[in-house]
C-alpha cells in the first residue's frame, strides 16, 4: 500500500507512541489531584506545554491544550467573536479556509455578525489591499490559514497580520498543516492565535492545541472545571499531550531533512505526471507551497473515479471533488481560485510525508497515466470529434 | 461505501463507446453538477439491439451507465422506458444515500435516448 494522503493524516510516530504509552496505565493520574499520581501528570503536562511553547516561540500559558484543529478553530474564532462583541461585529477570513474555520464564520453571520470572506487570485493567495480594504472600524477579528490543506499554498501570514495588527483586530490563523512542517514563530508571524493539530504531524488523533498571545481576551467554549486557566474545561488529555509534544519535538529535529528529501520527491511527481500526462494542470505550482503537497486537475475525467482507481492500485490520496463528500459543489478552494466546475471536480491532492520513497513515486508515476486515459476513453469530453 | 457490484461494474465497464449512426442519442447532465451521461442506442423493430455510453463522473456514475445499458440491451423500447433509477441502483446492490443522483441520470440518459429515437422516426 502506498499512503500519499499525509495532509488528511499522518501515523504516529514509534517514538511518539513510546512517550505516550507510560502515561495510560503507570502514569494515568489526573493532573489535578494532589496526590503523587497527579504530580506526576500534571508534571508531564506542564513539560509538554514548555516544549510546544519553546517551539513556536511563546510562553508556557499561552498554550491552550484542546481537542484538536477543529477545536481550537473554533476556540480562537467564536472566543475572540463572543469576548470582544461590545467592540465591534465585524469578522473577516478568507473564501478558501478549512470548513472548520468556514462553517464557524456561517455560524457567527447567523448570530448577527457580519462577515467578510476575501477572494484569492489564481494561484489562491489573499491579496493584503484586498484585508485593507475589507476592514472596517468595528472590525474585531481576522482569520487567515497559514497554509490551505488542499494546494498546500502559504499566505502572507506576516503582512496580512502587520495590517490588522495596525487597525487594532486580532489575528488568528489555522496553522494546522505548517505546524510540524515549516518552522513558525508566533512574534515573525505576527499572530494573536494559532490554532494546530497534533495527528498533523505524526502526533496522535484527538489532540492540539491553539496559541493565545498574552492579552487576547477569549470566552472559553467548554465550561466546567478551571482548567488550562479557565480557557478549556476537560480533565488534560495526557497521553495525548504527552505524544503532542514528543511529535513537535521530533518533527523539529528533522524539519529541513524532511523538507529537502520529500520537495525532491514531490517535485519529481509533478515533473514526471505532466510530461507523461496531456492536459493536467499543477494547482499553485507558482506560489509559495507546502513541499509536500500537489494538487493536479486531470482534464475531462472526475477526481472520485481517479482515486477509486488508484485505490485499486493501492495507492491512497484525496480529492476535492464533489462526489468524495456528500455535497455536490467541487472544492471551494478551487472555485474561489476561479478554476471552472468541470475542472475542479478532477482534483486529485497527493500529499507526501515521512515514509513516502522514492519507488513509491515511481509506482504512482508509472500507474496514474493509464488511469487517466482509461478514463478518458470513458469520457465524452476532451476527445476529437 | 460502495457495494462489490458497483465497483465491478465501475472496474470494468461495460458498452463503453459511442455508436456511429446511432438511432438514438441522450446526454443528459451537466459539467457544473459533475456527471454527464451520454447513451447511444441502435434499435431494430423496436428492440434495443445495442447501447452504448460515455460518461463524465463518479464512480456512482460510471457503474450506474454500465449497468443501465446492460439492462436495456435486447428490451422493447417501452420495456426499456421501465428501467427507473431504482431498478438500476437495485441491480448494482444498492447505492449510498448521496449517490442516487448518479441513478436519476441514467434513467434520464435512457429516456433521452429513446425520445431522440422516437422524433427521428417521425422525422423520417
Amino acid at each position: 500500500m502506498i499512503y500519499l494522503d499525509y495532509n488528511a493524516t499522518t501515523p504516529c510516530d514509534p517514538r511518539v507512541v513510546e512517550a505516550m504509552l507510560p502515561f495510560f496505565r503507570e502514569h494515568f493520574g489526573n493532573p489535578s489531584s494532589l496526590h503523587r499520581f497527579g504530580q506526576e501528570a500534571r508534571q508531564a503536562v506542564e513539560k509538554a506545554r514548555s516544549v510546544i511553547a519553546r517551539s513556536i516561540g511563546a510562553r508556557d500559558e499561552e498554550i491552550v491544550f484542546t481537542s484538536g484543529g477543529t477545536e481550537s478553530n473554533n476556540l480562537a474564532i467564536r472566543g475572540v467573536a463572543q469576548a470582544l462583541r461590545k467592540k465591534g461585529n465585524h469578522l473577516v477570513t478568507s473564501s478558501i479556509e478549512h470548513h472548520a474555520v468556514l462553517n464557524v464564520f456561517r455560524a457567527l453571520e447567523k448570530e448577527g455578525f457580519a462577515v467578510t470572506y476575501l477572494p484569492v487570485d489564481r494561484e489562491g493567495l489573499v491579496h493584503p489591499e484586498d484585508l485593507r480594504k475589507a476592514l472596517r472600524p468595528e472590525t474585531i477579528l481576522v482569520s487567515i490559514m497559514h497554509a490551505n490543506n488542499e494546494t498546500g499554498v502559504i499566505e502572507p501570514i506576516e503582512e496580512l497580520s502587520r495590517i490588522v495588527r495596525e487597525h487594532g483586530a486580532v489575528f488568528h490563523t489555522d496553522a494546522v498543516q505548517t505546524v510540524g512542517k515549516v518552522p513558525i514563530q508566533v512574534d515573525d508571524l505576527g499572530v494573536d492565535l494559532l490554532s494546530a493539530s497534533a495527528h498533523k504531524f505524526y502526533g496522535p488523533k484527538g489532540v492540539g492545541f491553539l496559541y493565545v498571545r498574552k492579552g487576547t481576551r477569549l470566552a472559553p467554549q467548554i465550561l466546567g472545571g478551571h482548567h488550562e486557566r479557565g480557557r478549556r474545561a476537560g480533565t488534560e488529555n495526557v497521553p495525548g499531550i504527552v505524544g503532542m509534544a514528543k511529535a513537535l519535538e521530533v518533527a523539529q529535529d528533522e524539519m529541513c531533512e524532511e523538507a529537502r528529501r520529500v520537495g525532491t520527491l514531490r517535485d519529481r511527481l509533478e515533473e514526471e505526471l505532466q510530461a507523461r500526462i496531456p492536459d493536467i494542470v499543477v494547482v499553485s505550482r507558482g506560489a509559495p507551497r507546502l513541499y509536500n503537497t500537489s494538487l493536479v486537475l486531470v482534464e475531462y475525467v472526475e477526481g472520485e473515479s481517479l482515486l477509486l482507481n488508484l485505490d485499486f492500485e493501492g495507492i491512497c490520496v484525496s480529492s476535492g471533488s464533489a462526489c468524495t463528500s456528500s455535497s455536490l459543489e467541487p472544492s471551494h478552494v478551487l472555485l474561489a481560485c476561479g478554476y471552472p466546475h468541470a475542472l475542479a471536480h478532477g482534483s486529485i491532492r497527493f500529499s507526501l510525508g515521512k515514509w513516502t520513497t522514492e519507488e513509491e513515486i515511481s509506482r504512482v508515476v508509472s500507474v496514474f497515466p493509464g488511469i487517466v486515459e482509461k478514463l478518458r476513453a470513458i469520457s465524452p469530453f476532451g476527445k476529437a470529434r | 461505501m460502495y457495494t462489490e457490484k458497483v465497483l465491478e461494474h465501475f472496474r470494468n465497464p461495460r458498452n463503453v463507446g459511442r455508436i456511429e449512426d446511432a438511432d438514438g442519442v441522450g446526454k443528459v447532465g451537466n459539467p457544473l453538477c459533475g456527471d454527464v451521461m451520454v447513451m447511444y442506442l441502435r434499435i431494430r423493430d423496436d428492440r434495443i439491439e445495442d447501447a452504448k455510453f460515455e460518461t463524465f463522473g463518479c464512480g456512482a456514475a460510471i457503474a450506474t451507465s454500465s449497468m443501465a445499458t446492460e439492462l436495456i440491451k435486447g428490451k422493447t423500447v417501452e420495456e426499456a422506458l421501465r428501467v427507473t433509477n431504482r431498478v438500476v441502483a437495485e441491480a448494482l446492490g444498492g447505492l449510498p444515500p448521496h449517490k442516487m443522483h448518479c441513478s436519476v441520470l441514467a434513467e434520464e440518459a435512457i429516456r433521452a435516448a429513446i425520445e431522440d429515437y422516437r422524433a427521428k422516426r417521425q422525422r423520417t
